[in-house]
């Protein structure tokens, strides 16, 4: 499984990156990018659901 | 609030509403529950005709489209902006008046300034402010929330980024009161010389800058170069009287918007006292519950929006605080649920006017109750004489609280 960022629904709202920084890092803008190749383990799915689920943007999809 | 005209009361909110109504001013969520029901635009004749969208839904369309609505004037005032309202696409105080394509440009500029990096940089400072101003209150049994204690964080992290004497804070008080509260004063005039002296204190200290430049936001606007050229006095007189309007009262009220909550909510401050973890899931909370912050848009041009006929210039009042309400989006909307894990919440607003500075807000709230709860791990309101403030940001501006330990 796999979360991916939508550059450009992201307008840099920072839910994902605060209750996630192991999953998602922030750019010099401020907007949310995913650190790695994105890949979720059994040890990081629920937190990057918790992101996905707190985006005001829904801009963060997960791959199934 | 001097007003010469008589203002009269509201009977309907659905074909006459007045976000300055004593009414709305002192609860306005029952107003929203009701519209959502009945009339989910609904419409005033007042401040020249505008329209006020109650669902999550509605205001998450029309904050993202800026195809239809600008956002040229952000505050509503008495009367339609004239011909001499500053034009799109820059606006008077970019990047939150300005409509693309100019927007993303004046928006650049200030970004970097409030990303998490260089905001996170400044927590010691905020934490020591916090830490001198609870000093101050020591011994007393009963302080005021809201003037003793929330006003002076905003106040005094906005005059460290923009490089102003911290010794002008209580200026910086009357100056948003002229802004953001003299919304209903019936005398344009009148309100143009209530905003005189914020113009020439502003151009004192950004003349101050260019005569002894230093390291802070004012300096860098001064400085910085957009396709090889620097920026117009306008575009940064504009910026640094946004940053001092926008970046003051909104923290202000979102802190003692929380403040008041612990104090009127016993269970969730022992909650939060004894579980000090929870706070960062409590501060996201806190800021859908109590949103202080409804923009203003407005219409481009004549045009039918799901069956209401919007015209030129009539105002949009952008209520986030009401689309953090709507049951649609959040279950049991009108319950606080100090740990409510989804939280999509847009006290911060949506698209491409996100609140620039949403990850400094987020700290001062964050540092500022952390510092209240050491300090202070119970306490109530002393009188329910508790003030709200009227306008467009809202929060407790008397907030009088009984220290029990």
């Amino acid at each position: 499984m796999k979360v991916s960022i939508d550059a450009d629904r992201c307008q840099g709202h920072g839910r994902c990156f605060n209750m996630a920084p192991d999953i998602f890092g922030f750019d010099d803008l401020g907007n949310g990018y995913v650190l790695g190749d994105g890949v979720l383990t059994s040890e990081t799915l629920d937190r990057a659901r918790l992101a996905q689920a707190n985006c005001p943007e829904h801009a963060i999809a997960i791959e199934e | 609030m001097t007003t010469e005209l008589q203002k009269t009361e509201v009977t309907d909110f659905a074909v006459d509403w007045d976000h300055t109504d004593a009414t709305w001013v002192a609860d306005p969520y029952p107003i929203w529950e009701d519209l959502r029901e009945r009339c989910p635009v609904a419409h005033t004749d007042r401040y020249g005709g505008g329209w006020f969208p109650s669902t999550h839904a509605l205001v998450s369309e029309i904050a993202h489209d800026t195809e239809h609505f600008s956002s040229r004037t952000v505050v509503i005032g008495n009367g339609r902006p004239g011909e001499g309202a500053p034009p799109a696409p820059i606006g008077v105080a970019p990047p939150i008046s300005s409509d693309p394509p100019f927007h993303q440009i004046a928006r650049r500029i200030v970004l970097p300034a409030f990303a998490p990096g260089p905001v996170n940089a400044l927590e010691p400072r905020i934490r020591d402010l916090c830490k001198r101003l609870l000093d101050r209150l020591e011994e007393q049994d009963v302080i005021d929330g809201s003037s003793n204690y929330a006003q002076y964080i905003p106040a005094g992290v906005i005059s460290l980024l923009l490089g102003f004497p911290e010794a002008d804070e209580d200026l910086f008080r009357e100056f948003i009161h002229a802004v953001l509260e003299g919304v209903d004063e019936p005398d344009q005039e009148r309100r143009m010389q209530m905003f005189a002296p914020v113009r020439d204190y502003v151009l004192q200290q950004i003349e101050d800058h260019r005569e002894n430049p230093r390291d802070d936001l004012t300096q860098y606007l001064l400085n910085v170069e957009v396709g090889g050229q620097k920026l117009s006095p306008e575009h940064i007189f504009g910026t640094v009287v946004l940053v001092l309007i926008a970046g003051i009262d909104t923290t202000w009220s979102a802190i003692g918007s929380a403040l008041y909550h612990l104090a009127t909510n016993p269970n969730d401050l022992k909650r939060l006292v004894d579980e000090p973890e929870l706070l960062p899931t409590a501060v996201e909370e806190f800021l859908r519950f109590y949103a202080p912050v409804s923009m203003a848009r407005l219409v481009k041009e004549d045009f039918d929006f799901h069956g209401c006929p919007m015209k030129k210039d009539d105002w949009i009042l952008l209520g986030f605080p009401a689309a953090n309400r709507d049951p649609e989006v959040f279950p049991d909307a009108d319950k606080f649920i100090i740990d409510r894990e989804h939280n999509r919440h847009i006290a911060f607003g949506l698209g491409i006017h996100r609140c620039a500075g949403s990850n400094l807000a987020r700290l001062e709230l964050t540092v500022a109750l952390e510092e209240f709860l050491k300090r202070y791990s119970t306490f109530e309101l002393a009188d329910h004489d508790v003030r709200w403030s009227q306008g467009q940001v809202r929060g407790p501006r008397k907030l009088p609280l009984r220290i029990l330990s």
